[in-house]
């Protein structure tokens, strides 16, 4: 699986994006300061243009881009990996119990999937996230609670398929209950496919995390791509064209959301036989 | 030079990341024109690379060797449209999937007029139709059938599509590669009967494989039993199944018991151990490891086909002592 | 082995029917209409017919896996209960083993995961003495005819031959110790040669443990091989049973006749029956064979006298043993 992973180039280029950002956003703490972040004492002229003191400019604090765009990094990633973990997971036990039990289980939960499903994202999250008290932790859960119908549905195929496997009905003739079938059967052959569900759904968390920060539903402390942005709005950055503060968090975003996509479709061909055929 | 299907010296082995797997080894094989040549053999024998061989239809993987002559004519040489004329118009083939084998998404009708179509191209959408309903009644299926789907068939009346399909360009041979499997038994003795019908017929030559010796005997005229690639075994049909001399071709007959027969009532027969890996053949005879009568001499080298009787081949050294044992 | 004793039967059903809402969604499917079966302590049971005949659904009724819609299922004349903790003891007592042994077995599991599933789920009681796990599994593993068995422990299924599988699925349902063993088409995919040895296999298993079957198959040299009774049987009902030699040899149903006489070899001329096998959500009135009996299309029925209760009456459901065809012309003298 792997050896097959590494042809593919366009998933590998995405992967070795996302290691080199992961790695900036651990280690930014080492070479980023409080102070270099602080609205207050931030280090240079507000709406600076680029130049060789400040590589990216400064933003509307007079803060390096470079430093607020690499700090971003760390909100953004962790809102996208929290809320793929919540929405994967309620997918996951969703999408087995309908697929395993069936019937009116199978029904109801479907249904109200599907009413998820067509729920406008954005309008659901922004009610959420203005209900909830804002915050990182608001974001995740407005996230989590839209993204997971997808999963559902793509997991709930996948378990259906595998419950028509022969080894299946072994394993109920063996005395095995839900619980077993469920656990030892249907789970691990799930799982390579709720993997690239996964990386699939962290591209669209990050965007969704962006646009509720850009829409003030975020944590306004905290430094994120889509809190950056938000600034520059309020500011007027947009209208006197200070394309500095805007270009890098909405790069960033781009970037790391394609990157997620790569890998996302690369796994889905390695691990879907079918997919694998037809290249 | 009458065979309408010669196999001269056909050797296949198919390339593989560790190295090349012989799935052929040196078959030599003649079927007359209006002949039924019963070809025998489990799974990995090589029977199905053999059907495939005989209209190109091998991967590209695949390494053949020796001549393929369908009425005179090698396969191997022949230009690519050449071959396509000569599949279907004058040899076509009977898979065992039919479920697999036709188009889910298309009607059964359509399906059959393809080759009409495509080998006659003078031929009108009426003329072709005409054709198919000719053809769906010569199967057993009423004409009104041709607008069914797939899926909207049993497993029987799809088989009986796929016969109406082989028979669309009025083949010289046909080629059926366990055209019974996985159907019920009475389905099986429809799709049988209807076969042996239908050659007999329009005098088509067939090529019938399968595993079980019994129906060959009982459909083909000469018995080919095969083993680890090579013919193990090769005479007329009732006296192969009767009589085998080869202790393979023995054991393929007794699989399946003769009801009525007390010998075999609660004396299940088989053989132990499983066919040989292709890619990792025993030296001397292949068979000689589940053989009850190998001896020294089997291990030495793999014996070549010899006589063992009035028309009658057998690729064993022990032939006397197997045919004592009765 | 004889079944004219009067042992008690250790699996039996009695008026059982298995119904299901036809794929079509109109009506019901009467895959199993009214059965009555015995399966005898040691006793190898064939029962036969083709596919749609409602064998396969017999055969889960039986293992537990399906719930009847009437009738019951007794083990040593008790009635089996469906609650899950009563059910889950059941089925350890009557195992299924499938035809395809590809398919029943889960690629990514070795051979020793697959063969000790029925230990972890039943737990310590499982062992039945034997020290560990580990042994028990390589018991099972040798006494379906793997050996030495630690050779195979570490192997996936796509590492075995065909009949290696199968004896993986067989010693599977051995490590459990059943009373019972369920086998569905056992050998239908498995190669010529190799069918000859699992078939030698489960006359052993009864032989060395006493252990009892129900053999579902379309192939009648199966039961001429290995089976001590027939059931045959035809649209959900059985429709001639008795021992082997009688029903193979002196068949009194009109259907078990054709079944014997297109076998290869058969030797008689065979009578090969037009149509498919019927649809189990539209059953005959009356004779549910009538519309493809070949004594009614000959008239032997009408010359017999009987073509009229053909038409009108359908058999009663045949008794659980002994020596009976569901026939009207088989009852005149």
């Amino acid at each position: 699986m792997i050896a097959d992973f590494r042809h593919r180039r366009a998933g590998l280029v995405g992967l070795a994006f996302l290691v080199l950002t992961a790695v900036a956003a651990l280690a930014a703490p080492l070479f980023i300061s409080a102070e270099d972040l602080s609205a207050v004492f931030a280090p240079g002229v507000p709406r600076q243009a680029p130049s060789g003191h400040f590589l990216l400019g400064t933003d509307a604090y007079g803060r390096s881009m470079v430093a607020v765009t690499i700090w971003g990094a760390r909100i953004s990633l962790t809102v996208g990996l929290l809320a793929t973990l919540l929405a994967v997971g309620i997918g996951a036990l969703v999408g087995v119990a309908a697929g395993h039990f069936g019937g009116w289980v199978d029904t109801v939960l479907m249904r109200v999937t599907d009413w998820f499903l067509v729920l406008p994202v954005l309008v659901l999250a922004t009610a959420l996230a203005s209900v909830l008290t804002p915050g990182v932790g608001t974001v995740v859960i407005a996230i989590g609670v839209t993204a997971w119908p997808t999963a559902a549905r793509v997991v709930r195929a996948q378990t259906l398929s595998v419950e028509s496997r022969p080894y299946i009905e072994r394993a109920k003739a063996l005395g095995g209950g839900h619980w077993h079938v469920m656990r030892r059967h249907i789970l691990p052959n799930v799982m390579p496919l709720m993997l690239a569900q996964a990386t699939l759904t962290v591209s669209a968390a990050i965007l969704t995390e962006a646009t509720l920060a850009f829409l003030g539903l975020s944590d306004p402390t905290k430094v994120s791509w889509g809190t950056t942005l938000q600034l520059a709005r309020a500011v007027g950055a947009v209208s006197a064209g200070d394309w500095w503060i805007l270009l890098p968090p909405g790069a960033a975003i781009i970037a790391v959301a394609l990157a997620f996509t790569l890998v996302g479709r690369a796994l889905e061909q390695v691990l879907n036989p079918r997919l694998q055929e037809r290249m | 030079m009458n065979d309408v299907l010669r196999l001269e010296n056909l050797y296949v082995s198919y390339k593989t990341a560790a190295g090349p797997v012989p799935t052929v080894r040196g078959v030599n094989l003649a079927l007359p024109a209006g002949g039924r040549l019963g070809l025998a053999g489990e799974s990995g024998c090589g029977k199905s690379t053999l059907a495939g061989a005989v209209l190109r239809l091998l991967p590209k993987s695949a390494d053949v060797s020796g001549r393929i002559l369908l009425d005179g004519e090698d396969v191997q040489t022949m230009t690519w449209g050449r071959l396509r004329a000569v599949r279907w118009a004058e040899a076509s083939i009977v898979f065992q999937g039919a479920m697999h084998s036709l188009n889910p998404v298309r009607r059964v009708g359509d399906q059959i007029a393809e080759p009409i179509l495509v080998h006659d191209r003078g031929v009108s959408r009426t003329a072709a139709d005409r054709r198919v309903a000719t053809l769906l009644d010569q199967v057993g299926l009423v004409a009104a059938r041709a607008a069914a789907y797939p899926h909207e068939l049993s497993g029987g009346q799809r088989q009986r599509v796929m016969i109406a399909m082989a028979l669309a360009c009025s083949p010289q041979l046909i080629v059926a590669d366990e055209p019974t499997t996985a159907l019920d038994v009475m389905i099986q003795a429809q799709i049988l009967r209807l076969i042996g019908e239908l050659v007999a017929e329009h005098g088509i030559s067939l090529l019938m494989i399968s595993h079980d010796l019994a129906v060959l005997a009982e459909h083909c005229d000469r018995l080919a039993v095969m083993y680890a690639g090579r013919i193990a075994e090769e005479g007329p049909a009732g006296e192969v199944f009767a009589d085998a001399r080869h202790p393979y071709g023995r054991a393929l007959a007794e699989a399946f018991p003769r009801i009525g027969d007390a010998a075999s009532r609660r004396g299940p027969r088989g053989l132990p151990g499983d066919p040989p890996d292709p890619a990792h053949l025993p030296e001397g005879c292949a068979f000689a490891p589940r053989c009850t009568f190998a001896a020294e001499e089997c291990r030495a080298a793999e014996p070549a086909l010899a006589a063992a009787g009035e028309g009658r081949t057998a690729a064993c050294v022990r032939v006397d002592v197997v045919r004592e044992a009765g | 082995m004889s079944t004219e004793t009067v042992v008690k039967p250790v699996l039996s059903v009695r008026e059982l029917y298995v119904s299901y809402r036809a794929r079509d969604g109109r009506g019901r499917a009467r895959a199993v209409d009214g059965v009555d079966l015995d399966i005898a302590p040691g006793e190898i049971v064939a029962l036969v017919g083709e596919s749609g005949c409602g064998k396969s659904t017999l055969a889960r009724a039986l293992t537990g896996l399906v719930v009847p819609t009437a009738g019951q299922v007794l083990r040593d004349g008790v009635p089996v209960s469906y609650k899950s903790r009563a059910l889950k003891a059941y089925r350890r007592g009557v195992q299924l083993v499938l035809q395809d042994p590809t398919g029943a077995l889960n690629p990514r599991r070795t051979v020793y995961e697959a063969v000790a599933e029925g230990l972890r789920i039943h737990g310590k009681s499982a062992l039945a003495g034997f020290p560990n796990e580990k042994a028990k599994v390589a018991d099972a593993l040798s006494r379906a005819g793997l050996r030495p068995p630690e050779r195979f422990f570490d192997l996936h299924p796509h590492q075995l031959s065909g009949g290696q599988r199968q004896r993986v699925v067989i010693a599977g349902a051995l490590v459990l110790d059943p009373q019972v063993l369920v086998a569905d088409e056992p050998v239908a995919s498995l190669d010529a040669s190799v069918r000859g040895e699992i078939l030698k296999l489960m006359l052993d298993l009864r032989a060395s443990a006493g252990l009892s079957a129900l053999v579902v198959t379309h192939d009648l040299g199966l039961a001429w091989n290995i089976a001590d009774r027939v059931a045959v049987m035809y649209l959900g009902r059985i429709v001639e049973t008795g021992t082997v030699e009688e029903v193979l040899t002196a068949p009194q149903h009109p259907y078990t006749r054709a079944l014997l006489s297109v076998v290869a070899e058969s030797g008689a001329e065979p009578v090969i029956l037009t149509g498919e096998t019927p649809d189990s959500a539209a059953i005959p009135a009356g004779c549910r064979f009538r519309p493809r009996c070949p004594l009614v299309a000959s008239g032997e029925a009408e010359r017999l006298g009987v073509a009229g209760r053909c038409r009108g009456v359908d058999p009663e459901p045949l008794p659980a043993s002994g020596r009976h065809a569901a026939c009207h012309a088989a009852e005149v003298p």
